[in-house]
C-alpha cells in the first residue's frame, strides 16, 4: 500500500522545550493511526505540523508524495486536502451551521453555491444534524458543534483527516456521538491521524497506536497487542494511569 | 472568621472581581432602566421640552439664540464626521500595527499611541494650529480635523487592537486549515467578528468626539459653541446663550448614546463570540 502521510525525523523546539526530537511516522492509505501520550509529549505539535500550523525546525513531511515542509510548498493547496478537527471545535460563530460548512468550498474551491449547499446537507445528514442547518454555533451542544466541525472539514473532500483531541472538551455523554461519526469515517476508508485518549475508539477503529513521550516515539503496535502486552515500561506506566 | 468583621469584609471585597468600566463617552442607558422615569428619559425629554418651552415663554432672547446658533451645528458635525472617518482609518492601521509581529511596525504604532494618549487634546490642537502653524499652514477647520483625527486615531487603535485580539486564535487556525489565505481569513472570519465587538466602543468614541469637537471653537472654527459665544458677546446674554448650547449638546449626545445602546443590544443577539 502507498505511503499517504510520511513524517521523517521531525524536530521542533519551543524556546527551551523540545517538543519533537526526531519523530518518524508513516501512515498508509485508509489507515487509522492513533497517537497517545502524556500532555506535553509533543503529539499535538506533531499533528499540527502535518498541515503546517506549526513549522518544523527540521525534518520533512509528505502527504501523498507532496512535500509540506519545503519552503516553496503550495501549503494552501495541501491544506485543502487535509481536514482538521480541533479540540475547541473552532466553528465560525458569526455564520450559521450551513454557512460554516459551505464557506470554504465556495471561497477556496470555487464550487458553485447550490452544489456546495447540496453536499453540505448530505454531510449534515451523515453526522445526524440535518435539522440544525440554520442554527448558530452557539445554539449547539459541544458534541453537536464538533460534529459540525467534522462535516465542515469533510466538505473539502480531504484525502486525510487530522483529529486533535476531538473529544477532550466534551462532556462524557457527548463523547460517543462524536466517536461514532469518527468510527463510521474510519470504516469508509478515510485516512486518519488522531490524537486522543479514547481507548474505545482505539479498539474499535484504530489500526495502529503510537505512544509518544518527551517528543519521541516510545512504542507503536496494533491496538490488541498495545493494550495487552506493551513492550516498554513507560507505556505500561502510562496505560495504568488511563485505563 | 466573624461575619461582619472589618477583615472579612475587606477579604470578600478583594475576592470579588469587580471591574469599574468608565468610558469617555456618555452614560449608556442600561436595559433595566427602561422605565418612563429613567435617567435617560428625564434628561432627554427634559432638554427637548426646555428647548421648545423657553423660546415660547420668552422669545427674547431664546428664539433669537435658536435661530443664530444652528449654523454652528454644520461645523460641529462636519468636524466630527470627517475626524471620525480619518480616526477610524488611522486606528485600523495603528491597531493592526499594535498586534503586528514585525517589531519595527509594532514599535512605531505603540509609540504613536503612547505619545498621543499622553497629551491633552487641547494641547494637541494648540500644537497643530499654533506651534506647527507656520510649517503646516493649515487653516482653523483643517487643523482641527488633523488634530482630532490624530488624537482619536490613537484611541481607535486601542479599540481595534482589543477587538482583533478578542477573536480566539483558533478561528484563524480553523480558517487556514480549510485552505484559506491569511488575508481571506481576515476578511471572512476575523474582521466580521471584530466589527461586532468594536462597534459599541466606536459608537462611544463618536459621542466623545462630538463633545470634544467643542474644543475647536478656539481655533476660529464656527462650531456650535463658538456661535453661542458670538451671540453672547454681542448681546451680553451669557446665561441664556450657554444654556441653549448646553441643551443642544445634551440632546445630541443622549440621542446618539441611545442609538449605540440599541445597536449593542441588537449585536448581542446574533453570533456571540465565545
Amino acid at each position: 500500500m502507498e505511503k499517504y502521510i510520511e513524517i521523517i525525523d521531525a524536530v521542533k523546539n519551543f524556546d527551551s522545550v523540545k517538543a519533537l526530537q526526531g519523530v518518524s511516522i508513516t501512515v498508509k492509505k485508509s489507515e487509522v493511526v492513533l497517537i497517545i501520550g502524556p500532555s506535553g509529549s509533543g503529539k499535538s505539535t506533531l499533528l499540527r505540523s502535518v498541515n503546517r500550523l506549526e513549522r518544523l525546525d527540521s525534518g520533512r513531511i509528505f502527504i501523498d508524495g507532496e512535500s509540506v515542509t519545503d519552503a516553496d510548498a503550495d501549503i494552501r493547496h495541501i491544506r485543502e486536502e487535509v481536514g482538521m478537527v480541533f479540540q475547541s471545535f473552532n466553528l465560525f460563530p458569526h455564520i450559521t451551521v450551513l454557512d460554516n460548512i459551505t464557506l470554504a468550498p465556495i471561497c477556496v474551491l470555487k464550487k458553485n453555491k447550490d452544489e456546495a449547499i447540496d453536499s453540505a446537507r448530505k454531510l449534515l445528514a451523515k453526522v445526524g444534524l440535518s435539522d440544525k442547518e440554520k442554527a448558530w454555533p452557539e445554539q449547539l451542544s459541544g458534541g453537536q458543534q464538533q460534529r459540525v466541525a467534522i462535516a465542515r472539514a469533510l466538505a473539502m473532500n480531504p484525502k486525510v483527516m487530522l483529529f486533535d483531541e476531538p473529544t477532550s472538551a466534551l462532556d462524557p455523554e457527548m463523547i460517543k456521538e462524536v466517536l461514532d461519526v469518527m468510527t463510521e469515517l474510519a470504516r469508509e476508508g478515510m485516512t486518519m491521524l488522531v490524537v486522543s485518549h479514547e481507548m474505545g475508539f482505539a479498539r474499535a477503529a484504530a489500526h495502529r497506536i503510537i505512544f509518544m513521550d518527551a517528543g519521541q516515539i516510545v512504542e507503536e503496535a496494533p491496538p490488541d497487542t498495545f493494550f495487552t502486552s506493551p513492550r516498554e515500561e513507560r507505556t505500561r506506566k502510562f496505560l495504568e494511569h488511563i485505563l | 472568621m466573624m461575619k461582619g468583621s472589618p477583615f472579612s469584609d475587606r477579604n470578600s471585597k478583594n475576592s470579588d472581581k469587580t471591574t469599574i468600566n468608565v468610558t469617555d463617552g456618555t452614560l449608556i442607558p442600561l436595559k433595566d432602566e427602561g422605565s418612563l422615569l429613567s435617567a435617560w428619559n428625564i434628561s432627554f425629554f427634559g432638554a427637548i421640552a426646555l428647548l421648545i418651552l423657553l423660546p415660547v415663554l420668552s422669545p427674547d432672547p431664546y428664539r433669537r439664540i435658536l435661530s443664530f446658533v444652528p449654523d454652528g451645528l454644520i461645523a460641529t458635525f462636519s468636524v466630527t464626521l470627517i475626524s471620525i472617518f480619518f480616526a477610524l482609518l488611522i486606528g485600523l492601521f495603528a491597531g493592526l500595527g499594535r498586534i503586528s509581529q514585525k517589531r519595527f511596525v509594532n514599535r512605531i504604532a505603540t509609540v504613536y499611541v503612547e505619545i498621543v494618549r499622553g497629551i491633552p487634546l487641547l494641547v494637541q490642537l494648540f500644537y497643530i494650529y499654533y506651534a506647527l502653524g507656520p510649517l503646516l499652514k493649515l487653516n482653523g477647520p483643517a487643523a482641527a480635523v488633523v488634530a482630532m483625527s490624530i488624537c482619536y486615531g490613537a484611541y481607535m487603535a486601542e479599540i481595534f487592537r482589543a477587538g482583533l485580539q478578542a477573536v480566539p486564535r483558533g478561528q484563524m487556525e480553523a480558517a487556514l486549515a480549510l485552505g484559506m489565505s491569511r488575508s481571506m481569513a481576515m476578511r471572512k472570519i476575523i474582521i466580521p467578528q471584530t466589527i461586532r465587538i468594536i462597534l459599541p466602543p466606536i459608537g462611544n468614541e463618536f459621542i466623545a468626539l462630538l463633545k470634544d469637537s467643542s474644543l475647536v471653537s478656539i481655533l476660529a472654527v464656527s462650531d456650535l459653541l463658538r456661535r453661542g459665544r458670538e451671540y453672547a458677546s454681542t448681546s451680553f446674554r451669557y446665561f441664556e446663550s450657554y444654556t441653549v448650547i448646553a441643551l443642544i449638546y445634551l440632546v445630541m449626545t443622549l440621542f446618539f448614546s441611545r442609538l449605540v445602546a440599541m445597536m449593542e443590544e441588537k449585536l448581542r443577539h446574533r453570533g456571540k463570540v465565545h
